[in-house]
């Protein structure tokens, strides 16, 4: 099976960027042909299909670092292949999904049963982060070994905090040992007990708030920790300009340390809860404009090297309820991308800058290959950057709607998600 | 005027002269109260339904005492008796009650929030019997009635509000009405219990007590509830006494004909000592009075008495 993307903007920074030609071979790039002449065919397969990438953006393919696929246990708000057909649809080639599954992901079997269940789809790539702590419990290391072996690719608490930090430390350290990445989820549990930020709305709505501390407090103790054990830590959603002053201070000293945060966290602020809208309640919870703009900024400087989903989807069961008692959390896959080229727009990124955050750095933190050159897997996101749309939430692949977007006017998106070589999804 | 509004949800979404509308219909309610057949017929044949997700006697006995003096039926609810306890959902909960016809539903719920919720998936009108930290607009209401009662205006005044602001609904209520009509409002109680951005809602914070109540016309002190010293608010019952009970040195700086007013239930000996519970200038129990008027005033505006007045 060959593939010809003919005529896109090929963009993978730090490798190429010009018009031409790529040329897929049972899913390896087997050439990439800059200002290829009309006339100039590629051998003739029988087998081929030929796309016309004119007007589009050629990009190695994304990925989200940070998603829930509900699946197993919650198959009512998300299983894996509405997920991955989520992902795929807003041009992301993998995801790494979080292990608080029902059962959660500390073990051989859920990973493996992730990892099939997601083959079997034919969409995108899974990468399974498994707990840091046995049963998401916070008193004993999981089997990272075991994990490992298994197909996980990191290890993470995510939606609950390591509150102890000398389980962090060592699951650091031996998560270094096994070649597990740590993600963490950074709160102070004993601060943050609350439903949205705390400040004047928090106070004016009466709801009870949560300080910019119960973040960057814990952000502080693991770059202190990943400069004890000199092994890397990664800092999950990013919310606060605190968490971002701290993630940058660090990295100046060397510690070694990646972060990366969310489009809500770049696009909204607390004013969209509005009257108690609980499509916008989230954790961490959506912050003040000073945040926004620090986290901005942090962008635009490096110091946030992702920018991924915390797609966390909910049915209307957990979120068409009192505010207070509303779960935690919005889909993002399939608006991610739009919300990240509105960065490029604003002059916060260049096009190159938002692959980098979106797919080069998490291949590199991650250890994965997203280069567009022959020999790679052929991985590739193709942006229609013009395209212009209404996001309809309820109209999406996902299995929930639960998000703050809905009826946003969007432009642009991907017209195609091609992973390994096959086409898993074509905007029509 | 004519009135237009369908619920009484906080007192932000009242305009002035809605405000001045409710305080003198219930200022002319108030009479009915007093008559030996406590009953008029103006809202005969309307049904009321007093949904009560959180405990409470004092504010939902007085919308029960209103409803019935004004000739509703009314039908009390509570949180533990109905199928809340089977796992039924607020919204499907309100929309059976709503399937039997009400004209007014008065809600007191523990989340914030939660009477909005309802408004946007049922038509009945909803009165907020306080909602969360969030407002208890009849209280407040009730408050201005009281304060209009024995200062005559509210404009200038100086209202002191003190405890814990932090989980009080009352206090929010209260800025946003005493401020709205012309009040200045100083609020005090320990820096744990000032929740952050408060002079946002148009309140002065003035931490230290003693300052707070000097030349005050009003004071309103807050119950403290005794769970909160697990959270660390406060150190102990003994320490809050001392320093933010309101007792008869503290009241010796505020105006000689300062009013006292608390909203209840009293903590006689944490936030109010009882000589200054029993003073001459209390008028807390002229609050408890006052909102039986205050409230059927509400029902009497919003389940359309006004209309019905008129075809009688």
């Amino acid at each position: 099976m060959q593939l010809i993307i003919k005529n896109g903007h090929i963009l993978d920074p730090g490798n190429i960027d010009g018009t031409g030609d790529i040329i897929v071979d049972d899913g390896v790039i087997s050439a990439v042909k800059r200002n290829a002449a009309p006339g100039a065919q590629a051998e003739k397969k029988s087998d081929v299909r030929v796309i016309d990438a004119t007007g589009w953006v050629v990009v190695p393919g994304l990925i989200d670092m940070h998603v829930h696929l509900r699946d197993p246990g919650q198959e009512y708000k998300e299983s894996i292949e509405t997920g991955l057909r989520a992902a795929v649809a807003g041009g992301f080639t993998a995801v790494c999904c979080m292990p608080n599954t029902c059962p959660v992901n500390d073990n051989r079997q859920i990973t493996e049963y992730i990892i099939h269940t997601a083959e079997k789809c034919h969409l995108a790539r899974v990468y399974p982060v498994g707990t840091i702590s046995r049963g998401l419990a916070g008193k004993e290391l999981s089997d990272y070994g075991e994990l490992k072996a298994a197909g996980a690719i990191a290890v993470s608490d995510d939606g609950m905090p390591v509150a102890d930090s000398q389980l962090m430390r060592r699951a650091l350290e031996y998560a270094g040992g096994v070649g597990l990445k740590v993600i963490s989820h950074c709160e102070d549990p004993y601060l943050s007990d609350g439903a949205m930020n705390e400040g004047a709305m928090a106070t004016r709505m009466g709801l009870a708030g949560i300080p910019n501390a119960a973040e960057s407090i814990i952000v502080m103790r693991e770059l202190a920790l990943a400069e004890l054990t000199g092994i890397p830590v990664h800092i999950a959603h990013v919310s606060t300009r605190q968490s971002v002053h701290a993630i940058r201070d660090a990295k100046q000293r060397g510690v070694p340390a990646t972060a990366e945060t969310a489009p809500h966290y770049f696009t909204l602020t607390e004013q969209a809860v509005g009257e108690y809208d609980t499509r916008a309640k989230m954790n961490p919870p959506l912050r003040s404009e000073k945040d926004r703009a620090a986290v901005r900024r942090g962008l635009s400087d490096g110091v946030l090297d992702v920018i991924a989903t915390d797609h966390a989807p909910h049915s209307i069961l957990e979120k068409e309820v009192e505010f207070d008692r509303a779960a935690n959390g919005i889909i993002g896959l399939e608006t991610a991308l739009s919300l990240g080229l509105r960065l490029v727009t604003e002059k916060v990124l260049s096009l190159e800058g938002l692959i980098e955050k979106m797919a080069k750095n998490p291949a590199r933190i991650l250890g994965l290959t997203r280069e567009i050159t022959p020999g790679a897997p052929a991985n590739l996101t193709l942006i229609d950057p013009d395209a212009l749309y209404t996001y309809d939430a309820e109209k999406g692949f996902s299995k929930s709607s639960n998000s703050p977007f809905h009826g946003w006017e969007m432009k642009g998106r991907a017209a195609m998600t091609v992973v390994d070589g096959c086409v898993v999804y074509e905007q029509n | 005027m004519a009135w237009n509004r369908k619920d009484i949800l906080d007192i932000d979404s009242l305009s002035v002269s809605e405000i001045t509308s409710i305080l003198d219909t219930a200022d002319g309610l108030k009479e009915i109260s007093q008559r030996s057949i406590k009953k008029v017929p103006t809202l005969r044949g309307k049904t009321v339904i007093l949904f009560f997700y959180e405990p409470s006697t004092r504010t939902r006995v007085s919308f029960d005492i209103a409803a019935k003096r004004l000739s509703a039926d009314s039908i009390s609810i509570s949180a533990a008796t109905s199928s809340v306890v089977k796992g039924e959902t607020l919204i499907d909960t309100a929309r059976n009650l709503e399937s039997m016809n009400p004209d007014v539903i008065v809600m007191r719920h523990s989340s914030s929030g939660a009477p909005y919720l309802l408004s946007r998936h049922i038509t009945t009108p909803i009165i907020n019997a306080g909602d969360g930290a969030h407002a208890h607009p009849t209280q407040a209401l009730l408050d201005m009635m009281t304060v209009r009662e024995y200062k005559k205006d509210l404009t200038g005044l100086e209202i002191a509000i003190v405890g814990d602001i932090a989980h009080s609904r009352v206090a929010r209520s209260d800025i946003a009405g005493f401020t709205k009509m012309g009040a200045r409002v100083r609020i005090s109680g320990p820096p744990t219990m000032i929740p952050a951005g408060i002079e946002s809602l148009g309140a002065d914070v003035v931490h230290d007590f003693d300052e707070a109540v000097t030349e005050a016309d009003v004071i309103m002190m807050l119950r403290i509830q005794k769970e909160r010293q697990q959270q660390y608010l406060f150190p102990s019952e003994r320490e809050y006494a001392g320093r933010y009970g309101l007792n008869m040195q503290r009241l010796a700086k505020a105006k000689p004909d300062a009013l006292i007013m608390h909203p209840g239930p009293l903590n006689r000996g944490v936030e109010i000592s009882p000589a200054v519970a029993d003073h001459v200038n209390s008028v807390i129990l002229t609050q408890v009075t006052n909102g039986v008027a205050l409230r059927m005033a509400l029902l009497y505006l919003v389940a359309g008495g006004m209309r019905n007045a008129v075809d009688y």
